[in-house]
């Protein structure tokens, strides 16, 4: 009897201490995204009180502001955010389409060279972007795209393929072989058995892979604030640097271009949220 | 007409040789069955018969034709694999009329051809769930469905009835050979299961290391193995196989005991080492034996375990020093360590050359 009652109570107690531990987890990676939500409705003067003001006023003056013309602290938001979801879905979908073939063939097929080759790509991710900002300035320059979509979307494309490829890989590993080969057997060509049975099994994964790759590519900054200067290639995380000057920062300005950028994310995320969980629990086990 | 002929076929992975060059001719509306245990090539060969592997050498005909270059949409045969590998996506109705759809049939056709097969192997109730909702035996049954829908020249069967437990292998056992009464199309089947390469084949192939050992029709081979491998793989329980030696005419086992030569063996040499075989039918104690007709040497031993099936039951005892197996029928509790008088059916034994392992017969 006590023993069971000591049981109960120490798992009632780890119970506890585990929510608790969630609870902080969460606070840490929600609350700096809720203070830029927050900062963006809040006038400058609450923005830089110290200590800090927790229940703000409300006010809409830094997106009247931020949608203003150019002299009244305006920045063209409508410009940059095409060119984020140009840049984004054209560099996503190239790369999806570039990755999921790749991950396909490593996956099903016996080459040459097959490991090596594996462990390049994901060796290739170990360089860090910045790294690469400068020799991709100066060959961007020589070649001529510098400041084009053309020039944003083919450093992402180089970014993601083998991300995705690592991804897809993986989801096309699960599925077993003998689907192809019943559907071969069906009447099928090669082709037609990915397209009509390994690819719509695989459909969850696909997704996942796509939205990691439409993610980095929509939030990546240090790129793109290298390879883009105007207003007709700026995607929006450069954007956010027109809110700088010399010697101040418009914070609320900033915070309010910063929820316009999370917003399309999140929605997406929110779209593809059952085939992202399904696809990324399917692909799992392999890790 | 869709005879399958098979010569000389070869399977190199590598430098690693899976199947060396068999020679097979199944005849049109023939159930032959491969088997073998695990790593024999018989997979092997069938992917080889569906176009699944490559052939490395020699030549695959089906009905006439050399297919060996032909990829599997143009050999006109379905397959039924060991996991069913039913597409997840497609509803059982999409999965049965998948190649039909691909054949670009009229809708009409399809839709009557799905009904058929799915009343062929009671499926109308489940037409419209995915596979996933299904139990195993219902996958399988869709995966046959699957199979003739497309009325094919020949039938492939991997291993199907591995994943289902014991009870529904027997029902799905029965199901198969009506179904093959039915279409009466060529099957090929593969298993390790040698229960139901009996029951099921018109002919069993046998094959063993990329080599086909027998070739022959169930009974054949369990009334007349060729060596002791086939002895043992077909029968259950395994044939019995005592160590011996031929001595002034008769078959001194390593025990001690002596035997007459049976009349089926062949001639054998003075001093020749010999294996002495004989299944558990043909060591039954007197009384409980069901035909005593030939000759019967008789001798005693004491049952060390027994295993009651109903209407007979599994003795194990010592003979030789080695554990051999007998059988009681219209059964009586016996106690371990009982000794009985055992009668031995001398004209349905075996006997087999110790060293090469090939029976030795008339």
């Amino acid at each position: 009897m006590d023993r069971n009652q000591a049981h109960r109570n120490r798992r009632r107690l780890l119970k506890t201490a585990h929510f608790i531990g969630l609870f902080l987890t969460m606070l840490v990676i929600c609350v700096p995204g809720l203070w830029i939500v927050l900062n963006s409705f809040r006038p400058t003067v609450e923005i830089m009180a110290k200590p800090p003001v927790w229940v703000p006023s409300f006010t809409l003056d830094h997106y009247r502001a931020m949608f203003a013309g150019a002299g009244e602290g305006g920045v063209p938001v409508f410009s940059y955010f095409r060119n984020s979801l140009i840049v984004s879905v054209t560099s996503t979908f190239i790369a999806i389409l570039i990755g999921m073939s790749g991950g396909y063939a490593f996956a099903r097929y016996r080459f040459w060279g097959k490991n090596s080759y594996f462990v390049g790509l994901m060796l290739f991710r170990a360089v860090p972007g910045v790294a690469l900002s400068l020799p991709l300035f100066i060959v961007f320059a020589k070649v001529g795209i510098i400041d084009t979509h053309f020039g944003l979307i083919l450093a992402y494309v180089a970014m993601n393929v083998p991300f995705t490829i690592w991804l897809t890989d993986g989801f096309f590993r699960q599925i077993p072989k003998e689907l192809h080969e019943a559907a071969e057997i069906d009447g099928c060509t090669r082709w037609q058995a990915f397209w009509k049975v390994e690819f719509p099994v695989a459909r969850s994964g696909v997704a996942s892979a796509g939205i990691f790759a439409f993610l980095t590519s929509w939030n990546e900054f240090a790129l793109a604030s290298q390879l883009t200067r105007s207003v007709g290639s700026k995607t929006m995380p450069v954007g956010l640097l027109d809110f700088t000057a010399e010697f101040t920062i418009n914070w609320g300005g900033m915070c309010a271009l910063a929820v316009l950028m999370i917003v399309p994310a999140l929605i997406l995320t929110f779209i593809v949220q059952k085939h992202l969980i399904a696809g990324l629990t399917f692909g799992g086990v392999k890790g | 007409m869709t005879e399958v002929t098979l010569s000389n076929v070869v399977k190199k992975y590598g430098a690693l040789q899976a199947v060396h060059g068999i020679d097979l001719d199944i005849q049109d509306g023939e159930f032959v069955v491969l088997v073998g245990p695990s790593g024999c090539g018989k997979s092997t060969t069938l992917r080889m018969i569906a176009g699944l592997e490559d052939i490395s050498g020699g030549e695959v005909s089906i009905g006439g034709r050399v297919v060996n270059d032909l990829p599997p949409r143009e050999r006109n045969i379905s397959m039924v694999f060991q996991n069913y590998a039913l597409y997840p996506h497609m509803t059982v109705r999409e999965n049965l009329g998948f190649s039909l759809k691909i054949a670009k049939r009229p809708g009409a056709e399809i839709t009557e051809a799905v009904n058929e097969a799915a009343q062929i192997l009671g499926l109308d109730e489940l037409m419209d769930r995915k596979p996933a909702a299904l139990s195993g035996g219902q996958r399988q049954r869709v995966a046959m469905g699957r199979a003739i829908v497309r009325h094919p020249d020949v039938f492939l069967f991997d291993e199907p009835l591995s994943n289902l437990d014991a009870k529904l292998r027997t029902q799905m056992r029965v199901e198969i050979k009506k179904l093959h009464q039915k279409v009466e199309s060529t099957i090929i089947y593969v298993t390790h299961d040698q229960i139901e390469a009996m029951t099921l084949a018109d002919r069993i192939v046998l094959m063993r290391d990329g080599h086909i050992v027998q070739v022959g029709t169930p009974l054949e081979l369990f009334n007349a193995p060729v060596d002791t491998f086939v002895a043992t793989f077909i029968g259950s329980p395994p044939m019995n196989l005592v160590d011996g030696v031929v001595e002034d005419g008769q078959i001194v086992l390593d025990g001690g005991v002596t035997l007459p030569v049976p009349t089926t063996a062949g001639r054998l040499s003075e001093g020749q080492a010999i294996k002495f075989g004989f299944r558990a039918d043909n060591l039954m104690p007197a009384g409980h034996a069901v035909d005593e007709d030939g000759a019967v040497y008789e001798l005693d031993l004491a049952v060390t375990l027994t295993e009651p099936l109903g209407t007979e039951t599994l003795l194990f005892t010592n003979m030789a020093g080695v554990e051999v197996q007998g059988k009681m029928f219209n059964p009586r509790p016996v106690r371990p360590g009982e000794k009985m008088n055992f009668r031995l059916m001398l004209d349905k034994c075996h006997v087999f050359d110790a060293q090469s392992g090939h029976a030795i017969r008339r």
